[in-house]
């Protein structure tokens, strides 16, 4: 691999790893309420959250723009307010890679959150523990590998992100050319060794990825 | 101290309407299941909200409809054994027990954690997770953890039904020694006529989401007030077929 398939290497780690970080934050707490908060609209919380799973990539980047795009509903005050836009940055890429892997932290997470024993969570209420800390030691310890299987699965589908990243990010060679978007590039040119090379490669990363979160998985249940 | 419950709820289907009164005593909840019983000590602990009705413990009131008071159950000092017994399976031994002393300073609850672990005879277990201990082991730490925080009751959902008759003769014996040393009312729900007639000061014959009849074990067993309180002590041998039953008197009415 030549030294512009290291920097697709590195950046797609980066995005991912980013990103990852804040599925795990949002994604946990999402769940949390998913699965134990009653209230009305829940489910349509839900399918709102797991849209970007079922919706084509490219789809999911429209909506993207017309939040974040410079004119978007978000990105022009925040572009009126500090002259920043996200568009076509690497932060664009996390913002896609975020949004299009949430969904699976949130299902299995959620998932993880439900499973946990209600007399566990009951019993730690009688011991006069707040819902807080009984979410911190009891349900979230309890649901740990759940959640730590939906991480790994977001961080490979956060790897993987081509469709929303282009759209939002596009495909500045140096800049935001992460490697789904380095092998299109590549492929398109003709350029199939190198193309190749970083094929086998993702591949390999992305089998070890789903090895990691069956395992995680096969142990929640 | 004593309880005072008064509830009325109507959940999926079912009605539970029931009123009694106890002392500083041990008293047993004795009916078929589903008549009400978990759902009466879970209405005790907060865990589930009556329709209507009061709920005192001692001079505090827990819940009362008409005056919207509805005490969290992180609030209500009572100690509360699951049938299951709902012990942290990621947690060890001491780990468990210190859990339940919220609000302890952290030397008193290590001096209240070796001090129960002496009083149960666990003492060496206190790093072992709960799924490499015995189920009486078990049942040990889940009683040790809900009195850490000395509570102002202690309620017991079935908790011996699982286990063998020597360990359920034993756990009978700690459960009086623990209401005599802690000066506090004591339930304890069962489905075991045995059980009830070891055990209790006082009973409260549930069917069907009432109190057919509450008194001493003596008093419903020798004097059954109807049809039904017989059927359900049916079991209670040479003491009930002593005795005829008297048959005329209408059940449902509450004490």
């Amino acid at each position: 691999m030549d030294g512009s398939s290291w920097f697709s290497l590195r950046l797609s780690l980066q995005v991912a790893a980013v990103a990852t970080l804040m599925i795990v934050v949002a994604g946990v707490a999402i769940a949390y309420l998913l699965a134990m908060k009653r209230f009305r609209g829940r489910e349509a919380l839900d399918m709102l959250f797991t849209l970007p799973l079922v919706l084509p990539p490219t789809v999911t980047g429209y909506y993207l723009i017309v939040l974040f795009g410079r004119n978007g509903l978000i990105g022009r005050p925040l572009h009126e307010a500090t002259g920043w836009t996200v568009m076509f940055t690497w932060h664009a890429a996390v913002l896609a890679s975020f949004v299009v892997a949430l969904p699976l932290m949130i299902k299995t997470a959620r998932a993880a959150i439900e499973s946990v024993d209600r007399n566990l969570i009951n019993a730690s209420y009688t011991l006069g523990h707040s819902k807080c800390e009984t979410a911190l030691r009891v349900i979230l310890p309890l649901a740990k590998k759940g959640i730590i299987a939906g991480a790994v699965l977001s961080f490979a589908r956060a790897m993987g992100e081509f469709g929303a990243t282009l759209m939002l990010a596009g495909n500045i060679p140096g800049r935001t050319d992460t490697m789904p978007i380095a092998i299109y590039s590549m492929a398109g040119s003709g350029d199939w060794s190198r193309s190749g090379v970083m094929v086998a490669f993702f591949t390999a990363v992305s089998g070890v990825f789903l090895y990691v979160a069956n395992l995680y998985s096969r142990r929640t249940t | 101290m004593g309880i005072s419950f008064s509830a009325r709820k109507v959940f999926s289907g079912f009605t539970l309407d029931a009123s009694w009164d106890i002392g500083n005593e041990l008293a047993v909840i004795f009916g078929y299941s589903g008549a009400g019983k978990s759902m009466t000590l879970q209405m005790i602990a907060g865990l589930l909200t009556p329709d209507e009705g009061n709920i005192v413990l001692g001079e505090t009131v827990l819940f009362d409809s008409g005056r919207n008071v509805n005490t969290r159950p992180q609030k209500r000092s009572i100690g509360y054994v699951f049938q299951d017994l709902a012990l942290f399976p990621h947690m060890t031994v001491a780990e468990n027990i210190r859990y339940g002393g919220r609000g302890i300073e952290k030397n008193e609850q290590e001096e209240r954690c070796r001090e129960l672990l002496r009083m149960f005879r666990i003492t060496g277990l206190e790093d072992r997770l709960p799924s490499q201990i015995s189920g009486g082991q078990k049942q040990r730490v889940a009683l040790a953890r809900a009195l850490i925080r000395r509570p102002g009751a202690l309620l017991l959902d079935e908790p011996f039904s699982a286990l063998d008759m020597p360990i359920r003769f034993e756990m009978r014996t700690m459960l009086k020694e623990i209401q005599q040393s802690y000066h506090m009312p004591v339930v304890l729900i069962t489905h075991d006529v045995d059980e009830a007639l070891a055990v209790a000061d006082r009973m409260i014959v549930y069917s069907d989401g009432r109190v057919m009849q509450a008194g001493s074990p003596e008093e419903i067993f020798l004097s059954p007030a109807c049809e039904e309180v017989s059927s359900l002590s049916r079991f209670a041998g040479e003491l009930r077929r002593s005795v005829p039953f008297p048959g005329s008197e209408l059940c449902g009415s509450t004490t």
